[in-house]
């Protein structure tokens, strides 16, 4: 089977309902999606298809075959493609406001966080905060980070305001 | 091999070859270089090779013994010794924990890194600075006090022409020194790293996928493997029996291999999701004979049970409650079984050999895990190696050590590396949970406003020493841990915040195999004390017709609480009224309350806002305020971040979070049937550190949530005229309590 992850084709072996979650982290040996559920009820393993926020841990990989799957190591050249910007940057915003804010504590979230976070500003760049807590609602964190998550999706996307209005 | 293979030793100076890993260390970025041989430790502490190593580029390794958890210690401890070392921050490392390279400072628990290690590290920084000044002296020619150092470049006070760095005066060489006693250290005035806002080192690699956590890690050859259990822990001491497995119900999924020893069930595979698929199909009938006594007799069973009762602690003449009290306030509090529930399900990899194991896991103890595995496995110490990768948040003693021992039997058996990871329902399931609580409590007060009499009776069981596979593989009996000092009622977080004359606080310790495991969870027991004690406390101030803030000021007579409790009632704006004075007939009505609480040592303060529903029942936490002094703060933007952390923790627990059990096992078992507090519940959070560079440092991971814990009961008062006696502050409990009234 093939499929497309990160703007790359990949031919895999995995069964057709082998969890993507599983051949992203085995097959591709990619470190941003990762285990928390296995339920889609945390969104630790998340990833973008087709740029919509998707839980790879209950997604059967058939399912995104023709489809373009973005994963968190991704998702630089996924908003320079965007937003058509000539060099990918090394970091989306969202990942350099989460550094700026000192949001994270273990970081095991932060893949589904900065994931889901990047759908939210791509489809609504300036969110408020009654908007960024319901997006993110099914985004869980066991350290408390939620308050600075807010902080960084709001500081991405004055970022992003700003660097569109250049 | 799987990861980006880093350069393996960039700037030490000897090679470390793992004795079985097949591969080097893979990297974090920042903790990817060492630099020295390995060797069965722990080394020498009074060795200052133990804690450091300076290269020839003049940049320096230092050896720390705590586990970055995601509260900031490897940067922390950084600071400490560049401090010492008068070193920058750029030119420090550090590695990651590995038995046989990391020095024992013991487990990180008790939010101790700082408290503890960080006079360790300061030491052996000020210690080699000291043998470096006196080389370079001799190199110099110049007497030692004559010398100044700047980033590791020694030089002349008054002539800047000659320098030395530390680089070239031992550059890769070890000191081979043992520690003075005599280094000089900085004192406060002098710092310039220590109390600053030096950014985490581990933040950039994990918001770009660079970051190796212990479930990321693969090595060649290894099956992934999968534990087999009933969904929910029964009671500890029956483990569970397995009847009879039917192998052929995995025939199907031909790369799925059983490993079976004793009652331990798991299965093994090439592919990951082979070992998932087999693991759920594999068709196993235990014995479920009930051993528990469920949800609803849980508390009931507690208080009937034969205890082993201790005087905590026990000062006047408790009979003033007869004579002096002019209100009295008495009632029994109930605190939940909490899971640990770490975000990521625990993950440990295992090469066990017939004379030798390596071991990859998230223990917060390299040494202890070690020292467990030598034991099961009949091991020597020596040729059994730990290695620490982070996992999620731990908070405390989730599976972790299970995993570890877990992933080696499941080696032993296959005769290959295995990797195991948790499936969601083994993490909440079999979980060391934070014991459940009863609390008796009775204070009063006399007309005056001082608090008179006060005692204390609580009841838990305390921590479980056996962990699951092992118990299950080797029939092990179930124990607790040893000594009355492991779980108890805590006489710093009940009496010991307020100057009070008579006081009794007993222990009732209840016996627990027949009950749930337990383990140490973030702030241990301390929430449901602070739960119980810090509500009487707001009740006697009501009952005098008096502003909390103020009852509690007229009764603390320590400088550093009445610090905290300032900071924390400044930050939310406090306004001085009675409790419950502004109830209104609202549908959603709001509250304010105080807590003040402890873990260990550190004094915490909190205020707490919350909204209530009275037709819902729904508690929501709208702000919260915690304010926490740890003596001296090596670093106040992480301990902000750990008071804001705490804060939604608390509210987490206080307001949703409860292990469910039946009379057969646990039933919370994944984020559905144990919910956690999420985005949209969350609330806004304000951190306040008071500084004391004159105190040593203590911990500050935990304190604020037992004061958060008191605050958000109090709140409920205010904002409903009723006292809530057990959380968590559900709408099904909420509701029950305002019927009642």
């Amino acid at each position: 089977m093939k499929i497309r992850v990160n703007e790359r084709g990949w031919n895999i072996t995995a069964a057709p309902d082998t969890p993507l979650l599983y051949v992203l982290a085995n097959e591709l040996q990619l470190q941003g999606p990762r285990f928390g559920c296995g339920l889609a009820q945390c969104g630790s393993c998340s990833v973008l298809v087709n740029g919509v926020e998707t839980r790879s841990c209950v997604t059967p990989v058939s399912a995104v075959q023709g489809k373009s799957v973005t994963t968190l190591e991704g998702l630089p050249a996924w908003y320079a493609a965007q937003k058509k910007l000539s060099k990918t940057p090394d970091l989306h915003p969202l990942q350099q406001a989460m550094i700026d804010e000192q949001a994270v504590q273990c970081g095991y979230c932060f893949n589904g966080m900065i994931i889901k976070g990047s759908e939210l500003l791509s489809k609504n760049p300036q969110p408020d905060e009654a908007q960024i807590r319901t997006a993110m609602n099914g985004h869980l964190c066991r350290c408390g980070t939620y308050p600075r998550v807010i902080k960084a999706i709001q500081r991405a996307s004055r970022t992003m305001v700003a660097e569109a209005a250049r | 091999m799987r990861f980006p293979r880093r350069e393996f030793l960039k700037s030490g100076g000897a090679l470390v070859i793992g004795f079985s890993l097949r591969e080097p260390l893979f990297g974090q970025s920042h903790l990817d270089t060492v630099a020295r041989n390995a060797a069965p430790g722990p080394p020498d502490a009074k060795q200052i090779d133990t804690w450091l190593a300076i290269h020839a580029d003049n940049t320096a390794t230092i050896f720390i013994g705590f586990a970055e958890l995601g509260q900031g210690n490897s940067t922390a401890l950084l600071q400490v010794a560049a401090e010492e070392l008068d070193l920058d921050m750029s030119q420090l490392k550090t590695v990651r924990l590995d038995t046989s390279i990391t020095p024992n400072q013991g487990g990180t628990y008790s939010s101790a890194s700082i408290q503890r290690g960080g006079p360790q590290v300061r030491t052996a920084a000020a210690e080699a600075r000291f043998a470096l000044l006196q080389l370079a002296s001799k190199n110099l020619n110049v007497p030692i006090d004559r010398l100044m150092v700047a980033k590791g470049v020694v030089s002349v006070r008054d002539n800047p022409a000659p320098s030395v760095t530390y680089g070239a005066l031992v550059g890769d060489k070890p000191f081979h020194l043992a520690f003075t006693g005599s280094a000089p250290l900085k004192t406060p005035a002098e710092f310039k790293v220590v109390g600053t806002r030096v950014p985490r080192n581990d933040i950039p690699d994990k918001v770009s996928a660079r970051y190796v956590y212990m479930q990321h890690m693969r090595v060649p050859g290894m099956l992934h493997g999968r534990v087999v259990r009933p969904r929910g822990q029964s009671a500890y001491g029956t483990g569970v029996k397995v009847l009879s497995v039917d192998e052929a119900s995995i025939r199907n999924i031909p790369g799925a291999r059983l490993i079976h020893r004793g009652d331990f069930t798991g299965v093994v595979a090439e592919s990951e999701w082979d070992a998932v698929r087999a693991a759920r199909q594999l068709k196993v009938t235990w014995d479920t004979t009930p051993t528990l006594p469920g949800s609803a007799g849980l508390f009931e069973s507690m208080r009937n049970a034969k205890t082993t009762d201790r005087v905590v602690l026990e000062r006047g003449d408790i009979g003033a409650f007869g004579s002096a009290a002019h209100v009295v306030a008495k009632t029994t509090y109930h605190g939940p079984y909490q899971a640990h529930a770490p975000f990521g399900p625990n993950c440990a990899l295992a090469d066990v050999k017939a004379d030798s194991a390596l071991v990859i896991c998230s223990t917060q103890d390299v040494y202890g895990t070690r020292g467990k595995l030598s034991t099961m496995l009949g091991i020597p110490l020596d040729k059994v190696r730990v290695q620490y990768y982070e996992g999620s948040g731990t908070y405390g003693h989730s599976c972790y050590d299970d995993a570890a021992l877990g992933a080696a039997i499941l080696s032993q058996a296959a005769g290959k590396p295995v990797r195991l990871q948790f499936m969601r329902w083994d993490e909440h399931g079999w979980d060391n949970y934070g014991p459940a609580h009863v609390g008796e409590v009775r204070a009063a007060a006399d007309a005056a406003g001082k608090i008179v009499a006060y005692e204390y009776h609580g009841w838990q069981h305390n921590w479980s020493l056996l962990e699951t596979s092992e118990q299950l593989a080797y029939g092990k009996s179930a124990a607790e841990w040893p000594g009355a000092a492991a779980q108890g009622v805590s006489a710093a977080n009940t009496a010991g915040i307020y100057a009070t004359p008579n006081l009794r606080i007993v222990n009732h310790q209840v016996p627990g195999t027949a009950y749930l495991k337990g383990g140490w969870l973030r702030s241990p027991l301390d929430l449901s004390v602070s739960f119980a004690s810090e509500q009487a406390i707001d009740e006697l101030a009501y009952l005098l017709n008096m502003d909390p803030y103020e009852f509690r000021k007229r009764n603390i007579a320590d400088e550093r609480w009445m610090g905290v409790l300032d900071a924390a009632v400044k930050a939310a704006n406090w306004t001085p009224r009675r409790a419950a004075s502004t109830k209104s007939d609202a549908k959603i009505v709001t509250g304010r309350g105080i807590g003040l609480g402890t873990h260990l040592v550190s004094y915490g303060g909190a205020v707490a806002e919350i909204e209530v529903n009275k037709e819902t029942g729904k508690v929501v936490a709208k702000h919260m305020y915690g304010a926490i002094d740890a003596g001296l703060t090596v670093n106040p933007a992480f301990v902000e971040n750990q008071i804001s952390g705490q804060l939604v923790q608390t509210a987490s627990r206080m307001l949703k979070e409860e292990v469910t059990l039946s009379t057969t096992n646990v039933t919370s078992l994944d984020w559905s049937s144990y919910p956690i507090l999420r985005f949209e519940e969350c609330p806004e959070v304000t951190p306040v550190v008071v500084q004391r560079l004159d105190q040593r440092s203590s911990g500050a991971g935990e304190e604020v949530m037992a004061a958060a814990a008191g605050a958000i009961g109090n709140a409920f008062f205010d904002a409903t005229g009723v006292r809530m006696r057990e959380y968590p502050l559900t709408p099904a409990r909420v509701l029950a309590a305002l019927k009642q009234g």
